[in-house]
């Protein structure tokens, strides 16, 4: 009995060179002196992939094209130089799954790809594939390929793999086998290969070394020399829940009700962080708030939009559908709000800067000169502060003021943004 | 006045992340995209180990390698990345190998509107394996769901060797509520468990609960083989042996076989009422406002916030038999888990609260139940 692979009933048509890859590994490997609970051999979909059962290895059997990237991940995972992770994937998977092939060769993961490039795809009956050569009948074409497939060992290693070989899989090469095997790192060696059912069958009378010279295929060796394999280590990092994020409770509030307020300005004009510090600091008043922000994908540029709502007791709907409060200080925000401020009733407050056009609205308008008097990067923050001391006191004046102080806009934003005469 | 407090102003994504770290994730797998921006960064600054993949395809398959090998891999995404995924998902499903995926939804279809949140995805979740079976789907309905679920998705995927989704929307991840830490519960921790037994190894031998014993590829012990394709108990590959049939039923009866141990939901019944009002996620907030003041109308209604959506729980039935009328609130067009709950032509005593583009809000669903009162 073989230590490997049970090589006596392999479940490849006769002649096959799947068979003859699968036997030069049995032997490479014996050669190398692993145990076979060393050896994780990921298969993919394809003939190749139907080995599985006769290994003696641990074995994996993923998807079409995949096996690399799950590869890929139990050696990640292993983290174990000792245990040697190999790929069986045939030239369909590799074109399938190119993708999972170059991540794993760049990332420089510490695992062996062999490639059983018998140039079309066998199980699905000979379509072609991205590596079939040039005049190479198929299903595909039955005329013969049009041009030569792309040459996968010259991707990898443009991708940086530490170890790209293609062989022309003929007899006994399990010491280039072995040498892919003992690779440190990243390793893919492409197997040329002839299917028989097939790749034969379609060529019947031409000799295989006959399309690799059409196509320009040759066996060939590329290596990056001195690249550390993948490594991973676990680390030490701080919770995201502290007590730091507490707001302590330092200020008495006697407004009682809920506020929904729409905060709409221009992006880089600090509206996120005005609304957050204006939430904070109901919560420092005893009251409850939430916020979020609408601004568009590229958030350098536009409208940057903040719903605050500020109650006596618990919030659940955080939507704003008609806000109570409308807090304008760019042409941005006012486009962005504009739909809700129209449906505004006279129960409604809207502030406005005073540069700005005002809207046709039922609410109460209430225009001031918030880009004039600070600038256009705390118009935000001192139009809600405006609010609060102005128009509606939901809480101290004061609390605004200290969370202002503790909040990453400390020093930077002077506080004078906060006052009024 | 000086209280100690521990009231805080933070979102979801904040939440999730931490409690999967507590709660034993090993590790964050995943590829950017909204509305998960959050969870992505808090994961890099928080997790043990923190692994950015080219795409989701590649972060599943990842994913399932770190699961093979014995970890506790978690990842987030929204619909475009989650449709990559499927077929590793399936790969994952018919595997067993544990991990949890957090699907934040957004609007759509295809790429939508990134920042807009919707519920559009739970139909593609029911018909995710194919064959149909179910894959365990919790839904955080506020924020101390968004604590407590992802311990709970992780126990289920250990004790059940299963894939799980964590389903949310980009208003309960992106939102910043006032939160008090007092009120978050100690996690207990979940630890994978390996197969110790002198007895040879079956990695699909079903255990007393129908679920295998789980032991990583790579050990020294035991020979393991995981497979996507159709087979035995051994991992041998089968066209449709009657032992490959059992073990391919067994990865739904494993799940029902199971659920009272990871079944949630909150049923806040009032006597006598006619009306049930049925809600989850993020229309679940609304759903609980809309039902306090419905109540303060003098209206009888009671409330099943549902947290643990797949498998459907055949006891929800039993709840369903004491209403005249049953009012299925969910943010998208034809009330995705209302055709799970009650098939396409429900009759006229179950409606649906509807909408997209906008969260379903109280004044929607009051008008919703006395409209059809
Ligand atoms: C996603 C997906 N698409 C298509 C298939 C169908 N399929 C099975 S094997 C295969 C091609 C196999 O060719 P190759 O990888 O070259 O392996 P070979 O059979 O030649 O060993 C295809 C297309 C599949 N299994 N999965
Ligand atoms: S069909 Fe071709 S590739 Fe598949 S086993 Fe037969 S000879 Fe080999």
């Amino acid at each position: 009995m073989t230590k490997f692979v049970e090589t006596s009933n392999l479940p490849f048509c006769p002649g096959c060179g799947h068979r003859v890859a699968v036997i030069n590994t049995e032997k490479a490997l014996e050669r190398i002196g692993l145990n076979p609970l060393d050896v994780i051999l990921v298969t993919d979909i394809g003939c190749h992939g139907i080995v599985d059962k006769n290994f003696h290895t641990h074995t994996i059997h993923g998807l079409h094209g995949r096996s690399p990237a799950l590869a890929a991940g139990v050696a990640a995972a292993l983290r174990n130089p000792d245990k040697k992770v190999i790929v069986y994937m045939g030239d369909g998977g590799a074109t399938i799954g190119l993708q999972h092939l170059v991540e794993a060769a760049h990332r420089n993961f510490n695992m062996t790809v062999f490639v059983l490039n018998n140039m079309l795809y066998g199980m699905t009956g000979g379509q072609g594939s991205g590596l079939t050569p040039k005049c190479y009948k198929t299903m595909t074409y039955p005329e013969g390929h049009p041009q030569a497939g792309y040459d996968l060992v010259e991707l990898i290693h443009a991708a940086r793999a530490p170890y790209a070989r293609r062989l022309v899989g003929r007899g006994d090469y399990s010491d280039i086998v072995e040498e892919a095997l003992k690779i440190n790192g990243f390793a893919l060696l492409e197997i040329v290969e002839v299917c028989p059912s097939y790749g034969l069958k379609f060529n019947r009378g031409k000799r295989l070394d006959y399309f690799l010279e059409v196509s320009g295929i040759e066996e060939k060796l590329l290596i990056h020399e001195n690249r550390q394999p993948f490594t991973l280590s676990e680390r030490e990092t701080a919770p995201l829940l502290s007590e730091k994020l507490a707001i302590e409770v330092e200020f008495n509030s006697d407004f009682k009700g809920t506020k929904r307020i729409v905060a709409s300005g221009s992006a880089g004009e600090g509206v996120q962080s005005a609304g957050e510090i204006f939430a904070t600091a109901a919560i420092t008043s005893g009251l409850h708030a939430t916020k979020k922000g609408a601004y568009p994908v590229t958030v350098g540029v536009g409208f940057s939009t903040a719903e605050v709502i500020v109650s006596d007791s618990e919030i659940l709907y955080t939507g704003i559908v008609v806000p109570d409060v409308a807090i304008i200080t760019s042409v941005d925000g006012l486009g962005h709000s504009l739909s809700r401020i129209q449906k505004m009733t006279e129960d409604g407050i809207l502030i406005i800067d005073d540069s700005l056009d005002v809207p046709e609205t039922r609410a109460k308008v209430i225009r001031h000169p918030f880009r004039k008097e600070t600038g256009g990067r705390t118009a935000a923050l001192r139009a809600l502060a405006f609010y609060n001391s102005k128009v509606e006191r939901l809480f101290p004046e004061e609390a605004l003021l200290q969370t202002l102080r503790r909040s990453k806009l400390a020093g930077k934003v002077k506080e004078n943004v906060l006052k009024f005469d | 006045m000086n209280v100690k407090s521990s009231l805080t102003l933070l979102d979801g994504s904040r939440l999730i992340v931490e409690s999967f770290v507590k709660s034993g994730a090993d590790i964050f797998i995943g590829y950017p995209i909204t509305p998960t921006n959050w969870i992505y960064s808090y994961s890099q600054k928080r997790f043990p180990m923190m692994l950015a993949a080219p795409d989701e395809i590649t972060t599943l398959q990842w994913m399932a390698g770190w699961s093979a090998a014995g970890y506790l891999p978690v990842t987030a995404t929204s619909f475009p990345g989650f449709a990559l995924m499927v077929e590793s998902i399936n790969m994952a499903y018919m595997m067993e190998l544990p991990m949890v995926i957090t699907l934040a939804q957004r609007l759509g279809p295809s790429t939508g509107t990134a920042t807009a949140g919707a519920q559009g995805d739970l139909l593609l979740i029911n018909g995710l394996i194919s064959g149909g079976y179910p894959i365990p789907t919790f839904s955080p309905s506020n924020m101390k769901d968004c604590w407590e679920l992802p311990n709970l998705a992780l126990r289920t995927a250990v004790e059940l060797r299963t894939p799980v989704i964590l389903l949310t929307s980009k208003e309960m991840v992106m939102t910043k509520f006032t939160v008090d830490l007092g009120d978050l519960k100690e996690l207990p921790r979940v630890t994978r468990k390996f197969y110790d037994g002198d007895e040879p190894f079956h990695p699909y031998k079903p255990g007393p609960n129908l679920v295998p014993d789980f032991l990583p590829v790579g050990n020294d012990r035991w020979q393991v083989r995981f497979t996507a394709s159709t087979h035995n108990q051994d991992g041998i590959i089968q066209h449709t042996s009657p032992e490959a049939m059992e073990n391919t039923k067994r990865l739904q009866s494993k799940l029902y076989r199971n659920l009272d141990s990871f079944l949630r939901f909150e049923f806040d019944e009032t006597p006598g009422a006619d009306t049930l009002l049925v809600s989850y996620g993020i229309t679940a907030l609304a759903a609980r406002e809309a039902t306090h003041r419905l109540r303060s109308m003098g209206y009888r209604i009671s409330l099943l916030i549902v947290k643990t959506l797949l498998p459907v729980a055949p006891f929800f039935y039993r709840i369903f038999e004491h209403y005249r009328r049953i009012v299925v609130a969910e943010e998208n067009l034809n009330g995705e888990y209302k055709e799970i709950l009650f098939g396409k032509n429900p009759g006229t005593n179950v409606v649906g609260v509807n909408g997209i583009g906008k969260m379903i809000s109280p004044d929607d669903i009051v008008e919703g139940v006395i409209e059809n009162d």
